[in-house]
């Protein structure tokens, strides 16, 4: 007879909802762990019948969080429609809003979400291991951080008028040059973000043995990396080439068209999660598992290309002799070296007089019926799809965010985990936060990744082989 | 998100109130007796519905944070289609999550402002709201005076 065990676990502080559940086998040993996204929308249907001059509005939307991720993404998409080639003002001041993008989120998944279980620790008070916790026990820290995410919010702000949903780029370019006046105050701001940044990542590589246990634990396993690269193989965010490499950082394949993706990521879906699985066609099912955002980029680049991130990225390399770094734990690593690269290049574009180019705008109509738009979100490599009529009206849309492509990872962790810290059939407040910490190291934009509406909590259940609850965590 | 654009305002905000439910933090079951709680996001699935009205129950208060609360805004945007197309576009024809009762929460035929659900107190509108606008209402909560705003406060989008 079947004597099936299965956990569910609620995970807060990721933004969405998910709940992870685990099944234990005939041995008393976890068999099978799942972790559910539990929310959709639809934007893949209801687009249908609006025009593409509306999709950048709509599709940021999907997330509050990196809003200007489907913003960039969407108008993309409908700059391969026109058929045309943005303006080089336009291009560069996309770019500003991108890295301005992976400042701010970059900077809100570090200090206010995951910052409170590095620096309280895993074992403390749930009800103050929090952003509120952290403003009692590291008051500057916290402080820090909010100005950092503000800067980077600011750089957003100074581009399209507002901070969250600006309605400014479209397809062919953007709506507004930079204004001599927001170049100032941005410049007049970086020194203190990059202070900041510096420090942060002084305090990172500071407390590397403290987490040794976690870090081997938090989806440490050798899998595929992806991202753009630039041309020459340096770090990209915005354009560029898809690039695949395994856990020894051979680059399995280069040069990839990002626009063929269908070609080479299939997708999954499967009836327990409204979250689908992508996959590297070539390896099947789920064995194409791939991990994407800032731990692949910095995996599959081959420098940053700048001076302080190209130091960073050496010290980052050296954690695994020159290897892909394959703790998933570290994507809190690479995000801080990807907000130092943001910061540096950020200073770049502020240096260069063409940003202040008023020719930001190419107009045209619907040349192509199709088009495909991609870049780098802060969570990992964007694709939107679109088909169209004659007159831009949307016939049909696929996208595939940034957190889906890391669902295989983020399910494969959440299995490691309970595999450690499970014992007996307790969901004990250790494994609990174990996993919610090992999920928030991909820090999933679930509102995003499926498109949802609410942001709420994680739960864990334990169900035996027959599926008989045995245990539910919602934390008390 | 918004919200977090209160910056320093935060550390204010720590000092004056208790945060006991909410995306920020761990804690994952609703407490009892809360004098406010902000809900953002239309009702969209089977589970949104249960825990507003579970909010709804504990909490004195209840505030509709930004535009998919107040009239659903985006989400419902899939309203007048039906849920199985909407599903089926997303996830082809094979096996859909979320078309029955299952190990995700049943999709709703529509996505609902909160006050379609259950009494809403208090509104504050925008797509997000600006941070000075929630900064705005929360000193009003704080004195005491009614949670509503008014003028330029009650623009959408």
């Amino acid at each position: 007879m079947d004597v099936m065990k299965k956990i569910k676990i609620p995970v807060t502080r990721i933004e969405g909802h998910g709940l992870i559940t685990l099944r234990l086998g005939e041995d008393g040993e976890v068999a099978e762990a799942k972790f559910h996204v539990t929310e959709v929308r639809g934007f893949e249907r209801f687009c249908r019948g609006r025009t593409i001059w509306e999709m950048p509005g709509i599709t940021a939307r999907i997330c509050g969080i990196c809003p200007v991720s489907h913003l960039l993404c969407s108008a993309k998409t409908g700059d391969a429609i026109l058929a045309v080639r943005v303006p080089r003002a336009a291009d560069k001041l996309r770019r500003l809003m991108n890295l301005g993008q992976f400042v701010q989120s970059h900077a809100l998944s570090f200090f206010h979400l995951s910052s409170p279980d590095l620096l309280l620790g895993w074992d403390s008070d749930p009800a103050r291991r929090n952003v509120f916790g952290l403003m009692e026990k590291h008051p500057e820290l916290a402080l820090e951080g909010i100005r950092l995410r503000a800067y980077g919010q600011k750089v957003i702000e100074a581009l399209g008028g507002r901070k969250i949903h600006p309605a400014w780029a479209v397809p062919g370019g953007v709506r507004s040059p930079l204004s001599e006046e927001a170049r100032d105050a941005l410049a007049a701001g970086l020194p203190e973000a990059m202070r900041i940044i510096q420090d942060a990542i002084s305090l990172y590589e500071e407390h590397l043995d403290d987490w040794a246990e976690e870090i081997s634990t938090f989806g440490n396993f050798p899998s595929l990396f992806m991202s753009l690269v630039a041309e020459d193989g340096t770090w990209e965010h915005y354009g560029g080439r898809i690039r695949f490499v395994d856990a020894d950082r051979n680059v399995v394949a280069d040069g990839l068209d990002p626009a063929s993706y269908q070609e080479y990521i299939g997708e999954q879906v499967e009836g327990w999660s409204y979250l689908k699985f992508p996959y590297y066609r070539e390896a099947g099912y789920p064995e194409g598992l791939y991990r994407v955002g800032p731990l692949a980029r910095l995996n599959c680049c081959d420098r940053m290309g700048t001076p302080l991130a190209d130091e960073a990225l050496g010290r980052f390399r050296a954690l695994a002799d020159g290897k892909a770094v394959t703790s998933s734990f570290h994507y809190h690593y690479a995000r801080l070296i990807e907000i130092l690269a943001s910061l540096e290049r950020i200073g770049r574009y502020l240096e260069d007089p063409e940003v202040l180019s008023p020719r930001v705008r190419a107009e045209a109509g619907i040349n192509e019926l199709e088009g495909v738009g991609v870049h780098e979100a802060p969570r990992g490599t964007l694709f939107h799809h679109y088909r169209v009529d004659e007159d831009g009206v949307i016939q049909w849309v696929n996208l595939i965010v940034s957190t889906g492509q890391n669902n295989l990872a983020m399910n494969r962790t959440v299995r490691q985990i309970a595999q450690r810290y499970l014992t007996g059939r307790e969901i004990t407040e250790g494994l609990l936060n174990r996993l919610e910490g090992g999920i928030r190291a991909y820090d999933p934009c679930l509102s995003c990744s499926v498109h949802a509406v609410g942001r709420m909590p994680l739960k864990v259940q334990l169900f035996d082989q027959g599926g008989a609850l045995i245990s539910e965590r919602v934390r008390a | 998100m918004s919200f977090l654009d209160l910056d320093e305002r935060l550390v204010e905000l720590a000092q004056k109130v208790e945060v006991v439910y909410s995306p920020l933090v761990d804690i994952k079951e609703f407490p009892d007796g809360v004098d406010v709680t902000l809900v953002e996001g239309a009702v969209g699935n089977a589970e949104h519905l249960e825990m507003l009205r579970e909010i709804r129950r504990k909490t004195k208060i209840l505030v509709a944070l930004g535009d998919c609360a107040v009239t659903g805004n985006v989400p419902s945007m899939r309203n007048p289609i039906p849920r199985e197309d909407v599903l089926r576009a997303v996830y082809g024809e094979g096996e859909v999550p979320g078309l029955d009762e299952g190990e995700v929460p049943k999709l709703l035929p529509q996505a609902l402002p909160l006050a379609m659900v259950v009494p809403v107190d208090g509104f504050i509108h925008g797509c997000p709201p600006p941070a000075d606008r929630i900064w705005k209402f929360i000193r009003k909560l704080l004195s005491g005076e009614a949670p509503a705003l008014a003028g330029e406060d009650l623009r959408f989008g």
